[in-house]
């Protein structure tokens, strides 16, 4: 093997995939060839690191240097200056926004200092599409030393004390449901990944997928020895090219190095996975949708019991877990229980992985120990709230979870805390809104998905929020009442009582709790006809400051509905009854004069 | 029961049939066959549901129900440079919206439509992962990020300017 004195690490995540990584990959490995260096300097793909706001990202190994926002042209600056000549490229480096220093090593970053990997151990680190790297990163260890063990209920017990749960959502116990999977005897059972991400704006599964395939496929090959199946599945997201075509790869090299296959390591125990690919539909992650999806059905939710752990895929016992929850399975049984459930709190452990977006900073992928607190992730992570506006409310849980305020941000992030606190942990997206986000479209963002993406088939969540989308509809367009709030209210209390899955049943979640937590902005929609946030359309009044109007006529040209009136060189004057509020005139006027109220 | 009447060309039904076999005309694997006969055609249009039922011994309208139940599948071809604005939350909260409404200002197309001459289609979709580049969109396998509805027409132009 080739002793190389450089490695260059460059981001193959879909982030820095859209901003033209790959012809970066493609340009150093052209400069290194051209220079006679490719004995001394490696050149990897690996998946996410994780800071998508400052891709694409380039890290020098040994010395642990961090490019970001390198473009193909950066390619030969940094052989010659940083690998030649050993001197860093100082325009690259990270600049730290407070102390406007540059930090060369990502160590020294806010963004990573706070953070723990655990299930994102290897993404940024390993070339994905390599099984021999994931094996020297202890890959496939844990598998061996199971096999070894031959006690399949003892390695659930590690789980069930390590407290893993599960990174989907629910938080249900990983160890017991293996083991409530493992007491249903059958000819055949099923392990079955759910990487159905189907949250808008959450993107972790994607990254474990592209950064990590093997450690999935070490992992239900595990859970596959411990409740006794011998196929595995994975539902995955037919929108994720990247993450299909990397998983392939490594299916074929675990089959290839026989950790996939008949007589694993020489033992009774025989395993291989089969991808099974969504075709566009949220609801097909609760696990009873996913698993008549994959029958070649429409994937419409039944009611539980029985649980999929009696009567699963193909009416046989089967075990579903999140791409997420799988990523933590083998290092827990490396390194021990007791290792895994000294990170955490008292009922959540180990760590959990975010996608943080929105209106921040450092928009990126992280992961941080159970109990960190909703300011921490924020303000030092995630660097703060994007031109330096105010923070209004954090969105955890996707379309069943809820926005949680200032009052929140001191709440150390666990299961329990998230759920007293109106939000839940759902899979892991995080977004973060700044004060000019009108709380009221953001239900009804929400709830407009839902209304889409309903399968339709018990009648709360498919006649109800259809209800609710139009009373909020109504409300910021300026035609609400408080008879429309409490009418609101109510509906979303009955669809929380009766729909038939876990999604139904929570997606009021984003109404009521921005209800609870921003009552005010609802009544101001619906008593003052205003939005405070200046979002709603129909709810803007453009108005013109007469000392500031020059009279240039600009605005009444461009208006198309004639509703703005003067003479040349007066001030002008905007008809509000006619005002369509398209924000032409807003656009159009050089000397500002035009505000929105 | 009358018979269905076939009416596409015998290449392209001879590969949908080869599809079908390939996965063993077995019903489970509906949502495999009905991905790749989309690859292979652009879209799903009647006639390929009732071969892929016949074939499957399956009701069409069992294949009919999968294909409207999940938005990935279309009855419509799509343009050749079919344009999807991602409408996920990240992208949603700086602006998407406003990103959509200009590419339907500039194609004169309303999502799910195709324009006339076959060039663009518009769909949305919820979130490409790329959520760093927030508002982004797609256009075909490209992604666009950072978008602001100034840019839209650059984008458009650039594939007008391709024909």
């Amino acid at each position: 093997m080739a002793n190389y004195k450089y490695h260059i690490l460059i981001c193959g995540g879909t982030g820095c995939h859209a901003s033209q990584s790959a012809q970066i990959k493609e340009n150093f490995e052209k400069i290194i060839v051209e220079k006679n260096l490719q004995n001394d300097v490696q050149v990897v793909g690996t998946g996410c690191f994780g800071f998508c706001e400052k891709g694409p990202i380039v890290k020098m190994l040994p010395d642990n240097t961090f490019y970001t926002q390198v473009t193909p042209e950066d390619c030969n600056e940094i052989v010659q200056e940083h690998i030649i000549k050993g001197r860093k490229v100082q325009r690259l480096l990270y600049l730290d926004p407070k102390s406007q220093e540059h930090k060369s090593d990502s160590k020294h970053m806010g963004f990573y200092k706070k953070q723990l990997r655990i299930a994102l151990r290897n993404c940024g680190f390993i070339d994905p599409e390599n099984i021999e790297e994931y094996i020297a990163r202890d890959g496939y260890k844990a598998l061996a030393s199971v096999l070894e063990q031959n006690d399949p209920q003892g390695t659930i017990e590690v789980l069930k004390k390590a407290g893993l749960r599960g990174r989907g959502g629910a938080g249900f116990p990983t160890g017991l449901k293996w083991e409530l999977c493992r007491k249903n005897a059958a000819d055949q059972k099923y392990m079955i990944c759910n990487a159905d991400e189907g949250d808008p704006g959450a993107f972790m599964d994607r990254s474990i997928l592209e950064g990590d395939p093997h450690t999935v496929i070490e992992a239900m090959a595990i859970g596959g020895f411990c409740i006794g199946a011998s196929k595995g599945l994975v539902y995955i997201r037919a929108e994720y090219p990247l993450a299909i075509h990397r998983l392939r790869i490594a299916i074929d090299q675990a089959r290839e190095y026989g950790l996939l296959g008949n007589n694993i390591f020489g033992t009774d125990f025989s395993f291989d996975i089969e991808l099974r690919y969504g075709a566009g539909a949220f609801v097909c992650g609760e696990e009873t949708a996913l698993i008549h999806s994959m029958e070649g059905q429409r994937g419409e939710p039944t009611f539980k019991p029985p649980f999929p752990a009696v009567e699963g895929y193909l009416k046989k016992p089967s075990n579903v877990n999140n791409v997420e929850t799988f990523a933590n399975v083998p290092v827990i049984i490396n390194k021990g229980w007791e290792w895994f459930s000294s990170i955490g709190t008292e009922k959540s452990k180990g760590t959990k992985v975010f996608a943080l977006a929105g209106q921040i900073n450092n928009v990126g992928l992280i992961e941080v120990p159970m109990g960190t607190t909703l300011r921490e992730v924020i303000y030092e992570i995630g660097g703060g709230i994007k031109n330096g506006k105010k923070f209004k409310a954090v969105q955890t849980g996707g379309p069943s979870g809820g926005c949680l305020t200032e009052k929140f941000l001191d709440t150390p992030i666990d299961y329990d805390n998230l759920i007293a606190a109106g939000s839940m942990m759902g899979s892991g997206g995080m977004i973060v809104m700044d004060e000019t986000s009108c709380m009221v479209s953001v239900a009804k963002f929400y709830l407009d998905f839902i209304v889409e993406e309903s399968c339709g088939k018990c009648s709360p969540c498919r006649i109800g929020n259809k209800r609710m989308s139009e009373i909020l509809d109504k409300i910021t367009k300026g035609n609400g009442t408080m008879e429309d709030l409490e009418r609101l209210k109510n509906l979303a209390k009955v669809i929380k009582d009766t729909a038939l899955c876990g999604l139904g049943q929570t997606s009021p979640n984003p109404v009521l709790s921005t209800m609870d937590n921003f009552w005010d902005e609802y009544v101001a929609h619906v008593v003052d006809k205003k939005c405070p946030a200046g979002q709603c359309r129909a709810l803007k009044q453009y108005v013109i400051d007469p000392e500031k109007c020059k009279g240039c006529t600009a605005c009444a040209r461009a208006c198309p509905v004639g509703a703005i009136h003067g003479t040349v060189k007066q001030p002008h004057e905007i008809n509000q009854e006619a005002c369509i509020k398209c924000g032409t005139c807003y656009e159009k006027c050089k000397f500002n004069a035009i505000s929105i109220k | 029961m009358d018979k269905i009447i076939i009416k596409m060309r015998k290449d392209v039904s001879d590969k949908i049939i080869a599809i079908c076999k390939n996965f063993n005309n077995d019903p489970v694997e509906l949502i495999n066959v009905l991905h790749q006969t989309q690859d292979f055609l652009g879209y799903l249009p009647a006639e390929a549901q009732e071969l892929i039922a016949e074939q499957l011994h399956i009701p069409t309208a069992k294949v009919y129900g999968v294909v409207s139940f999940y938005s990935f599948f279309t009855m419509t071809p799509k343009g050749k440079y079919p344009i999807s604005v991602c409408l996920g939350t990240a992208c949603y909260v700086r602006g998407a919206e406003k990103v959509l409404d200009a590419f339907k200002k500039e194609l004169n197309l309303e999502v799910g439509q195709t324009t006339p001459d076959g060039l663009f289609s518009l769909t949305c979709l919820r979130c490409v992962g790329a959520c760093g580049l927030a508002p982004v969109a797609m256009v075909g396998d490209k992604v666009y990020g950072r978008l602001t509805p100034d840019k839209v027409k650059g984008i458009v132009d650039e594939y007008r300017n391709m024909e």
